[in-house]
């Protein structure tokens, strides 16, 4: 039993599982697809900061994004096989 | 030529919307069937009920708050990124279940696995603390998602009602034809389901997230299809690359089963 978790103050327990809900929610098991896509909307806002390149990133971000799933799923396979 | 990609964005949202809180409610009613058949249905039916109150009050809380307060383009970037991010967790375990190197979400197993779980003496008379938990949990976590999906997609396309009313039906439909094939949910096709609705959440994070930062969609909404189209494409080329190295799949966990996607 968890005694440790029952004796904080249920404002902790609420933050604390606030916390741990959007912690799972956005990264769980798969760092790598919050940081890659927080890494290529990054670059591609950088890229639009040029007004010559805001047509190119709708061609850069999609880009980004499937290399982004292939290298995810990629990854989960060779840790599979 | 405006009218048309007005509706044609109309549509892909009430498809997408509509899907995404299918899978979801999919889920919940998994648990609230269990919970029913194991602790009794009083303990079932109130935990629902407290999760709707709870998530009601939240919806009234944060949906002005997003549609009113916060400017549309910070508003398009910060969803379109939480969509894409979601999305791309759907698409990735639909890839890897349809390759075979993940076992598909069996609602067999995670009906089975719940029924173990709360197989331990139900209080006697009254309520069952356990059983109202578990039943709350689970609507509220997977009701919550339907919540981020219906405001997220609803107001970054000025269509919230649109969208309540797209995850309402699906509720409905969902509630239906769980009372009526109750414990046969491995019918539903979850991970086709998956696999579309990862399609259209990355496609319409990608889409908002650029119009977030200032990208340029030439045809405007017209490019939500054609993103759906390249991810979709992405998606079987990676399914058919995976396949022939795909050893025969493990069984679901109970971690993966009571997760969202």
């Amino acid at each position: 039993m968890d005694t440790t978790g029952s004796r904080r103050a249920w404002p902790i327990r609420t933050v604390v599982g606030f916390g741990r809900f959007w912690w799972e929610f956005l990264i769980g098991d798969t760092p790598e697809l919050f940081l890659g896509a927080v890494i290529a909307v990054g670059l591609v806002a950088l890229c639009c900061r040029d007004p010559s390149l805001r047509t190119a990133g709708a061609v850069i971000l999609p880009a980004l994004v499937a290399a982004l799933l292939a290298a995810s799923v990629w990854k989960a396979a060779r840790g599979r096989t | 030529m405006t009218a048309t990609v007005t509706h044609s964005g109309s549509v892909v949202l009430v498809v997408a919307v509509f899907l995404a809180s299918a899978v979801e409610m999919v889920e919940a009613l998994t648990i609230v069937l269990a919970v029913g058949v194991t602790r009794g249905w009083r303990s079932a039916i109130e935990g629902v009920a407290a999760a709707l109150v709870v998530l009601a009050a939240l919806v009234a809380i944060l949906g002005p708050t997003l549609v009113h307060l916060v400017p549309l383009s910070a508003l398009r970037l910060v969803i379109g990124a939480l969509l894409l991010i979601f999305g791309l967790q759907w698409l990735r375990k639909a890839v890897l279940r349809a390759s075979g190197l993940k076992a598909k979400h069996d609602e067999d197993a995670i009906f089975a696995e719940q029924v173990a779980e709360l197989s331990g003496p139900a209080a006697t008379g009254g309520r069952d603390a356990t059983g109202f938990t578990v039943a709350f949990k689970g609507v509220f976590l997977e009701g919550l998602e339907v919540v981020v999906i219906v405001l997220t997609l609803g107001t970054t396309s000025h269509s919230l009602g649109l969208a309540a009313v797209a995850a309402a039906a699906a509720v409905v439909v969902v509630t239906v034809v769980g009372l009526i094939l109750a414990r046969q949910l491995s019918s539903v096709p979850e991970n086709a389901m998956k696999m579309a609705v990862g399609l259209m959440l990355v496609s319409f994070g990608t889409f908002w997230s650029g119009e977030g930062v200032g990208v340029h969609w030439p045809g405007s909404d017209l490019a939500i299809p054609v993103l759906v189209a390249c991810y979709g494409l992405t998606a079987w080329a990676l399914v058919t690359a995976l396949h022939r190295q795909a050893p025969a799949p493990t069984a679901v966990s109970p971690a993966e089963g009571a997760s969202g996607a």
